[in-house]
């Protein structure tokens, strides 16, 4: 059966990814620990590390409606109740010993944190105080202005990448001493082949949702293809389910296979999704017939993975560099800069409106969607709506005050469609 | 040009500080207005540092963006909620035409701000910028990055001047920054030695002043001030010597750290430490943009929002509290402020794992009342007399 194959296969990945973490973890081995947007861990796969992605663990507890609970430890412990939630429920899970809801959290024998997050960088100190493990920042510097990312291969972006490429090798240093193992670039080559299969498959799948009816929705089944694209980057596993995944949706495609009964309205989503009740909080917009056919978060929490990028094995540290650039930047670019991108995604998806949801904990996604808002509106008439809550703490969700939101935004779509055929 | 401050001239201590403090409160940003109506051009940078000589050399007036206590009405609708005070009230003050730029240039120092260039540039007519200063500065390809994102911050600001920025006005602008620094570290070395002569409010007023004048302007000022701070009949009084942690960023009102000098002797403190940032003369001899590239990496502060592993946050507050002979320390976040919130965790913890006695609290650029403040302030500096 084809069809479903997708998240039943990620939903397994998932438990065997942290099955794995649990053995780690019972075996002491120190873990690197990384980050969604720029995870580097086609490199770190080189030096055997399990890897741990701590937000992916955070979201874990939300979506299974534990988060609360560690949310409180760590206030306890002294952080703010207005600081990431991603954070508290890490910091919780650490103060624990490792303890999660999907197994055991090995500790961390290095991490790598990009700047493509500040929380990010705190994050990591935190570790580092905990822990005394090395903690290495990539810089990766982003794109300077609105419209102004430099172009590839262009003297500005040559330096930034050189930049790039000389912390690699630093990092490289870092991981033969942390792992005692020494640096095997045909290892690399291959971990990094697979990641092209993984990013070619992403892009590919998200262009085959343009279908109508949509292929699958971006809220609920892309966020399982979300975390296989960062849990098994650069894996072999990783290769073979986004090579399955295409073969699926473009057979759905062929075949006008949906994923709603009943496909009403095309919505693209821009934010982080309602972790704390994710299921009723993509059955509020399904129960209406709404579709997500695409969302800002699959390209930014994917590190850029939505671009395809293809790394050159034959030159595989400079190419790592401009794609870890190339990548990233794009990802800060779909936060803070995608007023066009938003535009093209109306066009390329057909889609009927557009969902903003900032959330409290994430300041780096959420500050700038009002104004953000205020622009598309400018550019394009398009209906929108703008619903605040968390990805994390279920204190600041309000269901019902959501569902009233959610419900007038449909209930105009509807009168809009309306008045557009009277006048037709 | 004139001097876009001369009232502080020929005047006595107390109506120079006087003066000084009345146009740091002024929310309309007199002297940006009147270099602008000189002719001036004006480059307006977000917190927390900003290699200003650049800006400087080009003739253009670097502009200290630090938010305002004013209400956010047109700036609000540009957020959502959650934030910080400084976020919104720096839009706010371009949005209002408070303050009129010509170039905007932010730094991702925190999450909310990192999202600015981004707001920022859709509302404004003028370039918005991000300089992306390095969050590895422990790699040793940090500096040449530096270097040359400083030349891009040149070329940038040669469009706004209308004229080339040579290596030869980089230097001279090295000059007139270094005699600052050398300044304002007199100024702070004064309030560690004879804390009583330069209570915390003053002494942040004569700080906040670099943000807001021409730095020769603010030259003459500080070589004027010190001597007759230097000779202010002040008397010693019987208290606490504390450090003052937490405005690295949005700005606690005067009002509040007038409050806190009633009880304290703020020793050290790290409010605009950006306009502090280089500890020591960056070399005006060789590449200038090198050097303070350099300088940036190697002499420097420190804050919550850079990383350096020669840092940690922790040992840096005990070294402050060491330098400055602190008895204890009051440590501030901004409301909504994440860096902030979370050096609190750090800071409480080392202060603990020490021993030294801490006073905590949050702020807001825009609160009013400050009594509850004061009075739990005064009870923990009593705890301390007393104990």
């Amino acid at each position: 059966m084809i069809v479903g194959r997708g998240n039943e296969a990620g939903a397994r990945l998932f438990r065997e990814w942290f099955d794995g973490l649990t053995r780690a973890a019972e075996e002491q081995r120190g873990a690197a620990y990384v980050f969604v947007m720029g995870s580097l861990a086609e490199l770190l796969r080189v030096f055997d590390f399990p890897i741990v992605f701590p937000e992916i663990n955070s979201l874990q507890a939300a979506v299974r409606r534990v988060a609360h609970e560690y949310l409180n430890e760590a206030e306890n412990y002294g952080y703010s109740p207005d600081i990431c939630g991603y954070v508290k429920a890490d910091v919780a899970t650490q103060l624990r010993g490792g303890q999660h809801p999907m197994g055991k959290i090995p500790k961390p024998a290095l991490a790598v944190c990009t700047n493509a997050c500040n929380t990010y960088i705190k994050w990591g100190e935190i570790w580092e105080r905990m822990y005394g493990m090395p903690m290495f920042t990539l810089d990766i510097p982003g794109s300077r202005g609105a419209g102004l990312a430099s172009p590839r291969g262009g003297e500005d972006f040559e330096r930034d990448r050189r930049y790039i490429e000389g912390q690699l090798t630093e990092l490289i240093a870092l991981c033969e001493r942390v792992s005692g193992k020494r640096f095997d670039i045909d290892k690399l080559r291959e971990h990094m082949g697979w990641a092209n299969a993984m990013s070619q498959g992403w892009a590919r799948v998200l262009e085959l949702n343009r279908s109508r009816p949509a292929v699958f929705n971006a809220l609920s089944d892309g966020t399982i293809y979300l975390g296989v694209a960062n849990g098994f980057r650069g894996a072999r596993e990783g290769a073979a389910f986004f090579t399955d995944l295409v073969e699926e949706m473009s057979h759905k495609a062929f075949r006008g296979i949906g994923t709603a009964t009943t496909e009403k309205w095309r919505l693209l989503f821009v934010g982080v999704p309602c972790y704390p009740i994710f299921r009723r909080f993509s059955e509020l917009f399904s129960d209406w017939g709404g579709v997500f056919v695409n969302s800002t978060y699959l390209w930014f929490a994917s590190g850029g993975a939505n671009l395809g990028f293809t790394y050159d094995l034959a030159r595989p540290l400079e190419s790592l560099a401009e794609g870890i650039l190339l990548g990233v930047r794009d990802a800060m670019d779909s936060m803070f800069f995608q007023t066009d991108a938003l535009v093209h995604m109306l066009d390329d998806f057909a889609a009927d409106g557009v969902v903003y949801h900032p959330i409290k904990s994430c300041r780096t996604v959420s500050t700038g969607l009002a104004d953000s808002r205020r622009a598309l509106m400018a550019a394009r008439d398009v209906p929108s709506l703008f619903v605040e809550s968390d990805m994390m703490d279920r204190r600041v969700v309000s269901e019902a005050q959501m569902k009233n939101r959610i419900d007038a935004f449909f209930e105009g779509l509807a009168a809009r469609r309306h008045q557009a055929l009277a006048t037709a | 040009m004139n001097a876009v401050f001369p009232e502080w001239r020929d005047q006595p201590l107390d109506e120079l500080l006087y003066r000084s403090r009345e146009l740091i409160e002024d929310t309309d940003f007199p002297t940006v207005r009147r270099w602008r109506e000189q002719g001036g051009k004006v480059v307006g940078h977000f917190q927390v540092y900003f290699p200003e000589e650049i800006a400087h050399a080009g003739g253009l007036l670097p502009f200290k963006v630090r938010g305002a206590p004013v209400e956010p009405t047109q700036a609000d609708s540009r957020f959502g909620s959650y934030l910080c005070s400084i976020i919104k009230t720096s839009l706010e003050l371009a949005l209002s035409k408070r303050v009129e730029l010509d170039l905007f240039v932010t730094h991702p120092i925190c999450d909310a701000a990192r999202n600015l260039a981004g707001v920022w540039g859709r509302n404004a007519a003028y370039p918005c910028r991000i300089l992306y200063l390095p969050q590895n500065p422990n790699s040793a390809f940090a500096a040449a990055y530096l270097r040359d994102e400083y030349d891009r911050v040149r070329r940038v600001c040669e469009a706004i001047a209308g004229r080339a920025i040579t290596d030869d006005d980089l230097r001279r602008s090295l000059a007139v920054f270094n005699e600052n620094r050398a300044l304002l570290r007199r100024l702070y070395a004064l309030r560690r030695e004879r804390p009583w002569l330069l209570p915390a409010d003053d002494a942040y007023v004569l700080l906040a002043l670099g943000g807001v004048l021409p730095r020769e302007e603010h030259n003459a000022l500080l070589r004027t001030v010190l001597p007759l701070l230097d000779e202010r009949a002040a008397p010693r009084q019987d208290k606490v010597r504390v450090v003052l942690e937490g405005g690295f960023c949005e700005q606690p009102p005067l009002d509040l750290l007038r409050a806190i000098a009633r009880s304290c002797y703020v020793v050290d403190d790290d409010l605009l430490i950006g306009l502090r940032w280089l500890t020591s003369d960056v070399p005006a001899d060789g590449d200038p943009l090198g050097a303070l590239a350099t300088a940036y990496l190697e002499r420097s502060a420190h804050s919550p929002v850079q990383h350096d592993l020669r840092k940690p946050k922790d040992r840096m507050l005990l070294e402050r509290l060491d330098e400055a002979k602190a008895q204890a320390a009051i440590l501030m976040a901004a409301k909504m402020c994440e860096p902030g919130l979370e050096e609190l965790v750090v800071h409480t913890r080392a202060l603990d794992r020490r021993g030294v006695r801490y006073f905590v609290s949050e702020f807001e650029e825009n609160m009013t009342s400050f009594d509850t403040l004061e009075i739990q302030l005064e009870t923990f500096v009593e705890n301390l007399l007393f104990d």
